[in-house]
């Protein structure tokens, strides 16, 4: 494929996010008028978003050498240093794609009088997605934070911004709290490898040659506090409160771009800037990011809330990414460079795929919202007679996210299978017998989000209404329509066109591993390994499946036309239905509780036998909670008592300390 | 032993004043006779000003010394002594325990000071550097007196004090500060007793006194 050129990108790429934060502050001219700031500002961030995915995509072209800058911006004697190279080109790619339409679709989201205005909405809402592209360019430790905090406050910001909520203050206090300790992780990384000379830019950071211990901190620094951005178990508590409390259109930008900033940290401080690890680095984290697949995706079948489920779900999303990054390590730790860079390609489109279709679905969850002002699972049902547009386009994404081909989430998931399956060449017979159990792992993964899928679309928008109120329920606007399409065509044309990204990635794994993943095969064919083993194409698949389908729409056309009968559904010999028997959400969880039971903290409270009035409930836990964050939370209290001790309460004993203090100090000069 | 001059003996009479002001502050019961040896801090403070600008021939200082003899002496305690009868409280006595502890812990400030000033008036070239040491001495006798006093309006003029304390240290040690930080902090200070009046009133509202123990209710338990 050959690219566009263009001289000077990162220049167009800095004017372009300065315009994102120039839309922001002009909300502010009219905060409270919505047509302004809804019609106007944000249809033009989506349009800049457009223009960073498109000047980033030049990033990604074979000839295309990074480009450095640096920006008189920042502290005295420390300008702020950017950088453009495949790495941050294609996730900045990621950023314009997804965030264009989720941009659309916020146009058409916000109303009038729900929580924080408009226009102050807007600025948080464009700081954010400029603070993200930032951490993306940034080039020294010094930027990157800057970038990274604005990025968490200003979505601390979003999820809050029905303040008036005290579970949703609640929700963000644990989000500002984690981002915090992953923020302190990330910062002491950089410290781990300043290298010894207290320089801070990433160059220096490539160059310096670090002893094995601070390696070691440092990738265990970094996996920890991007870990806690991406939530990985087990700092993902803040992840399931955040995402539902945030305004729908902010729950798509934090799970399917904010969380990817954190993969990008990852890959850039593990496979840019530290040198090849020790094995135990990729196995580490691949085994992290494999269970936290596994309890994403068991916790988000028991859900009962469909953006706690899409939240739960993202953990697994994101365990799977973080898995295949982790192989890729294992692998570029032997020298194995193809599988490294397969297991890299896999994970990176993973990470694009996610973006598109979580954020696909947050949005849906958004219009179902407005549509109904429910989130409760058990109270939806049968919208897809009564919003069609929606649920055809929800359709799009559920089926991408269960991995079913010719969709996208299929060529990840194959890819990261590939990857997975083809390590017996690996020179150490413990990894070798353990990288395939990741493999099961991951199929199981992916079976068990299917099952999750089924649930999600199959309660919210199939079957009967399960409230009568939700006849009235109305479709989505034509700006969110325009959203969810795009995000939509997004997913069909990667499935469709795995060679397009295998494509963009390329030059990513070029430069973290040094190989390049084999298209294989044909043009219309992809073969990552061999086309012995395993080959797959989207157009052939798509062919297939129309063609069968128009054969057998043909053959009950020429065959039995005209014998067509019709009749009421068969009702199980009930007098009646009511929308009642049907499967409930719990219902559809109820076997994974079961056979996952370990998991989780079950209260159940059941009905005597001679109740007048049966009463049953049932609240599932997260164990970590009480497991790891219950005794943590106790030593920060008692230590905070022990302090408190020294507040007397008395202005003269107060004064006395610094009193104390001064005399102390002036001992000192003495 | 090289005899210092007339004006110099003369200023170490003065800072000898001063220090026995912040004595006598530090003992002081009767809130309006405080204010009264705030305004006595504030002349000699003005007068040693006024003789080092003299010998020194230091222009800038003229004014400093006009200034602190209009602020100090007059328009502070005037302010101070307005704020006392209309909170009804200008005869008030306020019980001081342990004077002659406070007193021994005083002096030992005081030869604190001294000492921490020695290695300071070494190196200064002024002709009142062997002054600094007194000057840190009222600093922090003056801080001691806030420690000690319970009510709001006695913990202000301890802060008067401090800062009268500061700018004989800068008098002694660098002939003084620039006059635009000068008369910034004179100013500070004027806006300042301004919002302590304020607060009084406040405090006085809420606790119905201005005895600062009522404060204690406000620790989280």
């Amino acid at each position: 494929m050959t690219y566009p050129t263009l001289a000077q990108p990162l220049p167009v790429l800095i004017s372009l996010v300065s315009a994102w934060l120039l839309l922001g502050m002009l909300g502010l001219l009219q905060p409270r008028r919505v047509g302004w700031v809804a019609h106007v500002l944000f249809p033009l961030g989506a349009l800049v978003a457009l223009g960073v995915a498109a000047v980033a995509a030049l990033a990604l072209g074979s000839g295309f050498t990074p480009q450095a800058l640096v920006l008189p911006l920042g502290l005295p004697d420390l300008p702020f240093h950017l950088r453009l190279d495949a790495l941050s080109g294609f996730f900045l790619m990621l950023l314009g794609i997804a965030g264009a339409g989720i941009s659309i679709f916020a146009a058409g989201y916000f109303r009038q009088g729900e929580g924080t205005a408009p226009g102050l909405m807007g600025l948080q809402y464009h700081v954010f997605l400029a603070s993200m592209a930032l951490v993306m360019l940034a080039d020294d430790a010094y930027l990157f934070m800057v970038a990274w905090e604005t990025m968490a406050l200003s979505s601390y910001f979003l999820v809050t911004s029905q303040h008036r909520i005290p579970e949703i203050r609640r929700a963000g206090f644990i989000y500002l709290l984690m981002a915090h300790i992953g923020a302190l992780s990330i910062l002491l990384c950089f410290g781990a490898m300043h290298g010894g000379n207290w320089t801070m830019t990433f160059d220096a950071m490539r160059g310096a040659s670090l002893s094995s211990v601070w390696a070691g901190a440092a990738f265990c620094l970094a996996l920890f506090g991007f870990g806690a951005k991406a939530g990985l178990f087990p700092v993902h508590i803040w992840l399931p409160e955040a995402h539902p409390a945030a305004p729908s259109p902010v729950s798509a930008m934090m799970s399917g771009l904010m969380l990817k900033t954190a993969i990008y940290g990852l890959l850039r401080v593990s496979m840019d800037l530290l040198h090849t690890g020790p094995w135990w680095w990729g196995m580490l984290t691949m085994l992290v990011g494999l269970f936290t697949a596994l309890f994403g995706v068991v916790f988000a079948a028991v859900q009962t809330d469909m953006k706690r489920l899409l939240a739960y779900s993202s953990i697994e999303n994101i365990g799977l990414i973080i898995a295949a990054v982790g192989l890729a390590l294992l692998a570029r730790s032997f020298g194995m460079d193809l599988l490294a860079a397969l297991a890299l390609a896999a994970a990176l489109i993973h990470a694009f795929n996610h973006a598109l279709f979580k954020s696909l679905l947050f949005l849906a969850t958004g219009s179902v919202l407005h549509a109904t002002g429910e989130r409760n699972l058990g109270k939806l049902g049968g919208l897809i007679r009564y919003m069609p547009w929606v649920a055809m386009l929800a359709l799009v994404g559920t089926l991408a996210i269960a991995g079913l081909p010719p969709l996208n989430g299929f060529v990840s998931e194959w890819l990261m299978l590939q990857a997975f399956l083809s390590t017996p060449s690996i020179p150490h017979s413990f990894i070798n017998m353990i990288v395939p159990l990741g493999a099961a792992l991951v199929a199981l993964t992916a079976a068990l989000a299917g099952y999750v899928m089924v649930k999600f679309y199959g309660v919210i928008f199939l079957g009967q209404p399960r409230e009568p109120r939700l006849r009235h329920a109305h479709g989505a606007g034509i700006l969110e329509r325009i959203g969810l399409a795009w995000l939509a065509l997004g997913c069909i044309l990667i499935g469709i066109f795995p060679q397009a990204a295998l494509d963009a990635v390329a030059s990513v794994t070029h430069a973290l591993t040094g190989a390049v993943v084999r298209r294989g095969g044909s043009a219309w064919w992809i073969a990552p390994v061999s086309p012995e083993q395993a080959s797959y194409s989207g157009l052939w698949l798509l062919a297939g499946l129309l063609g069968v389908i128009a054969a057998v729409f043909v053959i009950v056309r020429l065959f039995y036309h005209g014998r067509v009968r019709r009749s009421p559904p068969w009702d199980c010999g009930y007098r009646w239905l009511t929308p009642r028997m049907q499967d409930t959400a719990e219902g559809f969880g109820q076997p994974i509780r079961r056979i996952f039971g370990p998991f989780f903290r079950i209260e159940r409270e059941l009905p005597a036998a001679d109740d007048a009035q049966p009463h049953y409930a049932i609240r599932i836990e997260d164990r970590t909670w009480r497991a790891i964050y219950a005794p943590i939370t106790a030593i920060v209290r008692r230590l905070a008592d022990a302090v408190a001790v020294v507040q007397r309460g008395r202005l003269s004993v107060y004064l006395l300390y610094s009193f104390l203090t001064l005399i102390v100090l002036l001992i000192f000069v003495l | 032993m090289h005899m210092p001059s007339l004006a110099t003996q003369f200023l170490h009479v003065l800072a000898a004043g001063l220090l026995l002001i912040s004595f006598a502050m530090l003992a002081q019961r009767r809130i309006r006779r405080l204010i009264v040896l705030l305004a006595w801090q504030g002349a000699l403070l003005s007068a040693s000003t006024l003789l080092v600008a003299i010998t020194a021939h230091q222009a800038h200082l003229y004014y400093s010394a006009a200034l602190t003899l209009a602020l100090k002496v007059i328009v502070l305690p005037w302010i101070l002594m307005r704020l006392m009868k209309r909170l009804g409280i200008a005869g008030e006595v306020e019980p001081l325990v342990n004077v002659s502890t406070l007193m021994l812990v005083g002096l030992a400030l005081v030869i604190f000071a001294f000492g921490l000033a020695q290695p300071v008036s070494a190196l200064a070239t002024t002709v009142t550097r062997q002054a600094l040491g007194i000057a840190l001495a009222v600093i922090l006798l003056a801080f001691l007196m806030i420690i000690a006093r319970r009510k709001a309006v006695t913990q202000v003029i301890g802060i008067l004090a401090l800062e009268n304390g500061l700018f004989f240290a800068a008098t002694s040690a660098t002939y003084g500060m620039p006059m635009v930080v000068e008369l910034g902090i004179a100013l500070d200070l004027l806006v300042g007793v301004f919002v302590f009046g304020i607060f009084f009133f406040h405090i006085r509202e809420q606790f119905d006194s201005l005895d600062l123990h009522h404060f204690e209710s406000l620790k989280e338990e």
